[in-house]
């Protein structure tokens, strides 16, 4: 069977080149680790989209019959039926702990994907200009993102949130800016290299305006870098983004954030370790799926890993 | 060399100048009258005036601007608003601290993590390969002040009566301190620089204990550092040890790896004096990069550990609105991390002697 499919894919290598998208696709869908990733990722859309019909609770309504800090209640594991089920236990505020954790991926999704869209298109046009007018303009843009780079990106987030405000808006704007310099540099290092190639020039020859050939002629060579670099981005952006929230300066209560339940819950480790137990986990097996979805994105988009088997 | 050096230390006056422009802006930046914002509901029309005077901010911003780096530059950092003492004062109380804490993790996520990569890439695909790339990818995923709480319950509680009992808060033991260096000397009427300095090296562990002789102290004090510098050490852990592996994996495909081994050089020396010397060009780039990581990491642990370290000091700062404090050790913080990415660039010199003509 396996032969088989080695002779087809060779037939198909050898009679019909793929296009480099559905090469890029296949070999994403071959690697390892991003199919481990995407497995991941795809429940947790899952569970974010569903996250009303799974949760069995309100997550912020405090069930006033539960008892606080109470530890899981399986029945199947063999908890006694007369009490209420409860997969991850009681929080410090009488809520369900599952039902919180279940919603908190809808927060931990959203938060990834808005900062980093953010700093994608502030840092994308960065680089853009930068790359394209070069000259003072890019030497000013540039050292200002060389200064945004020499603090840790965490502790500058922290600073900007002590400008903003505590919150978890302002939070993701400090994450959103502290995350513009590595696109900026990115696209400014796609667009300058491209800017005098040849079918650029072509294009500006036939009288091509400079929006267009930043818009259409350049910028898409910068699209493969940023996909996977966004990838990477989302997994620390919700890293950081639990972090502010665990130390008070990002999402208030009672909203179900995976980091404001650890923070909330930091002096319980000794007596209830449970309810750090699973946030926890949710934060890791969240991050983790982007970690690993991004690196497969990388092999699989890498031009000289082309044709080579995958790892 | 020494001309790299030299250069390399003249491009880091811009970066420094823009890093001091970010956190004068930091105060400028916040919306509202500063007087009231600072002192709160203790901001009366007159103490308002007083206050503005007192700190300049009814001149223009470029003077004063101009006045902050001057201060900064005689190592003036201003008062904190809430515990009227010197911002200096608190920095070298607070910073010793985390940087023994940076330092720790950073020697323990350097050892295992080159370890870890070099065994994975010497017994590339076997099965300590892929638990230790699959312990490195959770490695990275993980935040680091869960592993801090997770190990404190583990080592702390599950552990409580073994030998393997690692004390989970503090920096010492209940009754445990270091002992001041002024008053070990009777310095009591210094000030400036030579304070700051004292100060600053009784805070430290191993100088302290060399000077007073106090070892009981310091084996309490690093015994208490185990737990954090795990937390702390584990991301940049993971980073390195997958940089580790790639990197030797690539120089060991290289021709001049196998003239080495063909003119019968033994397997020991292929690996440690051949292959390493080049794969270590970018090991030493990630460890820099990662002591940003490092320098959070420790900010972050600290709350966990309950450690007295920049990053308690900082969160409380931010939450009492104590801007001077704030302003303080995001510079200190902030240009530690650029000198320690100046060592990296000038250990590229040391390492790759190509880097040095250009």
């Amino acid at each position: 069977m396996t032969k088989m499919a080695d002779l087809d894919s060779t037939k198909s290598n050898l009679y019909q080149r793929q296009s480099p998208g559905k090469e890029s696709l296949r070999r994403l869908f071959r690697h390892r680790s991003a199919q481990v990733g995407m497995v991941i990722l795809f429940f947790l859309i899952i569970i974010a989209i569903f996250a009303p019909v799974i949760a069995p609770y309100d997550p912020i309504k405090i069930l006033k019959e539960a008892k606080r800090r109470d530890t899981p209640c399986v029945h199947i594991l063999g908890c006694d039926e007369s009490k209420t089920e409860h997969i991850m236990g009681i929080d410090g505020n009488s809520r369900d702990l599952f039902s919180r954790v279940i919603f908190g991926s809808r927060l931990s999704l959203q938060i990834g994907l808005a900062t980093i869209s953010f700093a994608i298109i502030i840092g994308g046009i960065i680089g853009a200009l930068a790359g394209y007018i070069g000259g003072w303009v890019d030497t000013l843009l540039m050292r200002i993102m060389d200064v945004l780079m020499a603090f840790p990106s965490l502790l500058l987030a922290i600073a900007i949130v002590t400008v903003l405000g505590t919150g978890l808006i302002n939070a993701l704007l400090a994450i959103g800016i502290v995350s513009i310099p590595r696109f900026a540099r990115l696209v400014r290092a796609s667009v300058l290299s491209t800017k005098e190639l040849d079918y650029v020039a072509a294009s500006r020859a036939l009288g091509a305006s400079p929006m267009r050939l930043l818009f259409i002629r350049i910028l898409p060579n910068s699209i493969t870098p940023l996909i996977v670099q966004g990838t990477l981005g989302i997994a620390t952006a919700i890293l950081d983004a639990a972090a502010l929230s665990f130390l008070g300066l990002g999402a208030e209560p009672p909203r179900p954030e995976w980091g404001l339940m650890l923070g909330e819950e930091k002096n319980s480790v000794f007596n209830a370790p449970h309810l750090l137990i699973f946030p926890g986990i949710a934060i890791m097996l969240t991050v983790l799926s982007f970690n690993l979805v991004g690196d497969g994105l990388r092999d699989a988009l890498d031009p000289r890993l082309r044709g080579k088997p995958v790892s | 060399m020494l001309q790299f050096i030299s250069r390399r230390l003249f491009l880091l006056i811009p970066v420094m100048i823009g890093i001091v422009f970010i956190t004068f802006g930091i105060v400028r930046a916040i919306p509202g009258n500063p007087c009231v914002t600072m002192l709160g509901e203790r901001a009366t029309p007159e103490k308002c005036q007083l206050f503005m005077e007192r700190f300049g901010l009814n001149e223009h911003w470029i003077i004063q601007f101009g006045r902050y780096l001057g201060n900064m530059a005689l190592g003036d950092f201003g008062t904190s608003i809430k515990f009227s003492r010197p911002v200096v004062d608190i920095i070298a109380e607070r910073l010793p601290l985390t940087i023994e804490l940076t330092l720790c993790a950073m020697i323990f996520s350097t050892l295992f993590g080159v370890l870890l990569g070099v065994v994975s890439a010497l017994k590339r695909n076997s099965l300590i390969d892929t638990l230790t790339m699959i312990l490195a990818n959770i490695g990275v995923s993980m935040p680091v002040f869960w592993l801090g709480l997770i190990l404190a319950y583990v080592f702390a509680l599950l552990l409580k009566d073994t030998p393997f009992y690692i004390p989970p808060s503090g920096r010492f033991s209940a009754g445990m301190t270091l002992m001041s260096l002024s008053k070990y000397w009777g310095l009591t009427d210094i000030s400036g620089f030579p304070k700051f300095a004292l100060s600053f090296i009784s805070n430290l562990l191993l100088p302290n204990a060399i000077i007073t002789g106090n070892w009981t102290a310091v084996k309490d004090g690093l015994w208490h550092l185990i737990l954090p510098s795990i937390a702390v050490g584990t991301i940049p852990m993971a980073v390195i040890a997958r940089m580790t592996r790639s990197s030797l994996l690539e120089v060991l495909g290289l021709d001049y790896i196998r003239t080495a081994r063909a003119k019968g050089l033994i397997e020991r020396l292929v690996i440690s004096k051949h292959a390493m010397r080049n794969a270590m060009i970018p090991i030493v780039t990630i460890i820099g990069i990662e002591t940003g990581s490092l320098l959070s990491g420790a900010v972050l642990t600290e709350t966990v550990f309950a450690l007295p370290g920049v990053g308690t000091q900082l969160i409380g700062a931010i939450l009492a609105r104590d801007y001077p404090v704030v302003q303080g050790f995001t510079l200190v913080i902030a240009m530690i991390f650029v000198l320690a990415n100046l060592l990296v660039d000038l250990s590229y010199a040391y390492l790759d002697p190509r880097i040095r003509v250009d």
